[in-house]
């Protein structure tokens, strides 16, 4: 049975994590995500977990702990944003190639500087080739739902990697509104009980974790970790049907919202496709073709889906949330664009970076970017690939 | 006809404009509506101006972005009408709600030439009567309620019993005395 109720993203995920009642979570606070410790930290105090919550002291400990905990062979978990992930960094790496099933709740939030607490996806951008499983949410009942679905990806033995379950700062994270939850017993069932194949703590077969690997494997390896990757992504869509039977919500790689017929899109993550989708109603009410292509699963990156979704599209805008310093555009630009070209897709394509540090996107900024889209297609030509949104030059 | 309601706070840091909306939405929810309640988020520091807002409506709401033409404005602490521009985008055919110890008539000439409607109340009186205390936030809840219409005094007051005795589970003594302030305000706004 569902229940109706209303929090804020981070009491969503808070929630979820309660529910899945982890082995082990150690954690250090960052603004945006400090509540979802806090709200544990509760959870841990009262006895309504069983969970060993660890405050340490720094995010690179943070993730260090979760680390030694999975490869312990417990099922663990921590929490972050922005520089507390980059000072997760190194270990962001040791978890993915160890091949550990590890869970962070990131709280997208602007790197500095200039320095800024609001939301941007600047911090797991720069994660984005680190090896994790990366999964972005628009709301916080997708938040929630994707808590929920992350160890059963994560820990799948096809898999093996760690994921990042993602959602903005403050703009879901801070926001209260409407959610519909679980049953904790529906989600303990989903999770289940984490049987991990190998780990340190196993007497009968002593094994080493993080040995130096000489260049005579240390590919084979790496290849290894890509076919994990490569599995993911039906393991997502696998887990998701699960979910379906659940919960009623269905979810995919990416949710594909009035692109049946249309002629243009925009392709973006995150918050302000709900937003998007205010604005692409809008412009259907005038018997506009617009659509809108919202990233759900973004590492591994499903680029023959997406090009297939955009195949009829004549013009299409893929939106950034992060620079890349490329000259030419962000992080999701760059992989749609190479998912076109791949494709052979002949749409006009811009590639267009907004939202940095927290600036707000209105329902009117995206019905503007529906306006380029049609003047693009009305002059035959893309024009500047690389724009900023509402930049004030 | 859909039924969508937008309403932007303003207030200082500390005086829990913020707690006020996170609030409105909750004892919204319990009606049955769709709710957004979320701040707008600076450098964080004790009585520099902060904004916070509120959706309600009776479909789901989708758009995340802040509001900049509500039809109900919330002035927390009247020093602001010089600071900051409340009026900003505010629908001629909605309202402010200004906490002052002024009338309305004293505070007309600060609004800019707006032409809705404008309420006053002493929220300062009421808080002070009711708990001994200032927080503003309490009696410009029921207030802005009540002029936005969101629900009738009764179904509010038993709705944020029920979230008092859930909130202050550890000091319920302090309950009857934001009841008391919560009614206080919801008669005297006008």
């Amino acid at each position: 049975m569902a229940k109706r109720d209303r929090l804020s993203g981070n009491e969503a995920v808070a929630i979820a994590l309660r529910q899945i009642n982890p082995d082990v979570f150690p954690a250090f606070p960052i603004t945006p995500s400090t509540e979802i410790p806090q709200y544990f930290a509760s959870f841990a105090a009262n006895g309504e977990v069983d969970t060993e919550f660890i405050p340490v002291e720094s995010e690179h400990s943070s993730m260090s702990a979760a680390i030694g905990a999975s490869a312990a062979g417990a099922r663990a978990l921590t929490v972050t944003s922005s520089c507390g992930l980059a000072y997760m960094w190194e270990e962001l790496y040791i978890a993915a190639s160890n091949r550990l099933p590890l869970a962070l709740a990131l709280v997208n939030r602007a790197l500095s500087g200039p320095i800024n607490i609001n939301c941007d996806h600047s911090d797991s951008m720069g994660a984005r080739d680190s090896g994790w499983i990366q999964m972005y949410a628009e709301n916080n009942q997708e938040a929630y739902d994707n808590m929920v679905q992350a160890f059963r990806i994560s820990e799948h033995k096809d898999v093996r990697l760690p994921i990042m379950i993602c959602q903005d700062g403050f703009i879901t994270s801070h926001a209260v509104e409407n959610i519909e939850l679980l049953e904790d017993e529906e989600v303990k069932g989903f999770v289940g009980e984490y049987e991990p194949e190998n780990y340190l703590l196993n007497p009968e077969c002593p094994m080493a974790v993080g040995p130096y690997s000489v260049t005579d494997y240390y590919m084979e390896a790496k290849r290894n970790q890509a076919e994990g990757m490569r599995n993911a992504e039906r393991v997502v869509l696998e887990t998701a049907e699960e979910f379906a039977k659940l919960s009623g919500r269905k979810y995919g790689l990416f949710e594909a919202y009035r692109m049946e017929d249309a002629d243009r899109a925009v392709v973006m993550i995150g918050s302000a496709a709900g937003t998007t989708k205010d604005a692409v109603d809008k412009l259907r009410e005038k018997g506009e073709k617009a659509g809108l292509l919202k990233i759900r699963l973004f590492r591994p990156f499903p680029a023959d889906a997406i090009a297939d979704a955009l195949k009829n599209v004549k013009a299409v805008a893929i939106m950034d949330r992060a620079e890349g310093y490329t000259n030419h555009g962000g992080p999701l630009g760059a992989d749609v664009m190479s998912a076109l070209f791949r494709a052979r897709s002949k749409a006009l394509a811009v590639n267009m970076i907004y939202g940095l540090g927290g600036r707000d996107v209105r329902v009117e900024d995206m019905e503007q970017v529906f306006v380029d889209l049609q003047a693009m297609i009305d002059a035959g030509d893309a024009g500047e690939t690389y724009r900023y949104m509402g930049i004030r030059e | 006809m859909s039924k969508h309601t937008e309403i932007r706070w303003h207030g200082r840091g500390g005086q829990g404009a913020k707690t006020a909306a996170l609030l409105l939405a909750d004892v919204a929810f319990q009606t049955g509506m769709y709710v957004q309640g979320f701040p707008e988020y600076g450098p964080e520091r004790m009585g520099a101006p902060i904004t916070a807002y509120n959706r309600i409506s009776d479909t789901a709401i989708r758009a995340h972005s802040n509001i900049y033409d509500p039809q109900y404005v919330v002035v927390v602490d009247e020093s602001l009408l010089e600071a900051v521009d409340v009026t900003s985008g505010l629908k001629e055919d909605g309202a402010i709600l200004i906490n002052t110890e002024h009338t309305k008539e004293e505070i007309m000439p600060h609004l800019k030439g707006y032409k809705g409607k404008v309420y006053t109340i002493d929220a300062k009186k009421i808080s002070i009567a009711a708990l001994g205390k200032y927080f503003p936030n309490t009696p410009l809840l029921a207030a802005i309620v009540k002029v936005a219409g969101i629900m009738d005094k009764d179904t509010f007051l038993r709705e944020m019993k029920a979230s008092f005795h859930h909130k202050f589970a550890n000091k319920p003594e302090v309950i009857d005395g934001n009841i008391k302030a919560l009614r206080m305000a919801f008669e005297e706004v006008c």
